[in-house]
């Protein structure tokens, strides 16, 4: 799927001293002086802001069926917020959402 | 802390399963170490993003982390530049919860008792994590992709970011973020998702200030 491995590369570089400035900015280079208020509730939402936009295409129109709308894979999609939210575990949550995929995937391969 | 084996073994199958090289798994889980933020790229690479929008929205998903690295600066602020070097390395979630926890019960620890305790807290963390990306990435490549394995990754962003959904401003951002996620999916790859996050975004902050102002008058 990947096959430019210079990119890859550069990607890794970038991402990765991109990221450790992010973790030194304040501990090492602005000191003291505190984030502002609006400044500080927007970061707050950046992980629940990005992480569902980047899933919720695939969720409605997966890769593995070229983008047809497949009810097996949005009720996976589903089923694991459900249990993500309700129980706050990670884990839980990809236990249960790969249950319900590999459950499905044999009912479909045995009809 | 048991969440990172599974985690990281899930990493090292899913960088094998999208084409990376055993050395460029090992290379990102090393240098990047932020579990959400090597997802992101691992699932804009498979979709052919371009590099710019890659890199943005990886370190999108990590700018939480200036947080994490502002919140320190009472606690460690004063401790020597190659000490902050090595906190800022290993400042993630984990990490940072459980020290300024320990911090916030502990107020007449020295500096060098809160850098004491924070590497306490990393040093088993990060081996771990490096160790568990490479059994996974040696599993991915000993055993073929077979079917359902292209739905790991979705799975794995809902279950990140399912249980942060504690309070309305973030079930607003993430309802906002799925909505403008699907409007936009037509765009050039990761545009979309920069555009939907940044609305998201703001929506979250807007509400939960709309929310503090009802419930101070």
């Amino acid at each position: 799927m990947i096959d430019n491995s210079a990119m890859v590369w550069a990607i890794i570089a970038v991402l990765g001293v991109g990221t450790f400035l992010i973790r030194f900015s304040f501990l090492g280079l602005i000191g003291d002086r505190p984030l502002p208020d609006f400044l500080q509730r927007l970061l707050r939402y950046v992980p629940v802001a990005v992480l569902p936009a980047l899933v919720a295409p695939q969720v409605v129109w997966p890769n593995a069926t070229a983008g047809v709308f497949d009810p097996l894979r949005f009720s996976v999609g589903i089923v694991t917020l459900v249990v993500g939210i309700v129980t706050r575990q990670v884990l839980a949550a990809i236990i249960a959402g790969a249950g319900v995929l590999l459950i499905g995937l044999l009912i479909t391969a045995g009809a | 802390m048991p969440v990172l084996i599974p985690f990281g073994l899930l990493f090292g199958v899913l960088a094998m399963d999208a084409g990376l090289a055993l050395g460029q798994a090992m290379g990102m889980t090393m240098l990047v170490i932020a579990g959400a933020s090597q997802f992101t790229a691992l699932q804009m690479m498979v979709d052919n993003a371009s590099f710019w929008l890659i890199v943005a929205a990886a370190l999108a998903v990590n700018l939480r982390m200036a947080m994490y690295s502002a919140a320190l600066v009472p606690y460690l602020g004063a401790a020597p530049l190659w000490q902050r070097v090595l906190v800022a390395y290993a400042n993630f979630d984990q990490t940072y919860a459980v020290s300024v926890a320990a911090y916030d019960a502990n107020p007449n620890w020295t500096v060098s008792e809160r850098i004491a305790f924070f590497f306490g807290v990393a040093t088993p963390i990060v081996p771990v994590w490096i160790a568990a990306s490479l059994v996974g990435a040696l599993i991915g490549q000993a055993i073929p992709v077979n079917t359902g394995m292209d739905f790991a990754l979705p799975i794995t962003f809902i279950a990140l970011f399912a249980p942060m959904l504690k309070t309305i401003p973030h079930l607003v951002a993430a309802a906002v973020s799925i909505v403008f996620g699907l409007l936009f999916a037509t765009l050039p790859s990761g545009l979309g998702l920069l555009a939907a996050g940044a609305l998201a975004m703001f929506a979250g902050a807007v509400t939960e200030t709309m929310m503090l102002r009802r419930g101070k008058s």
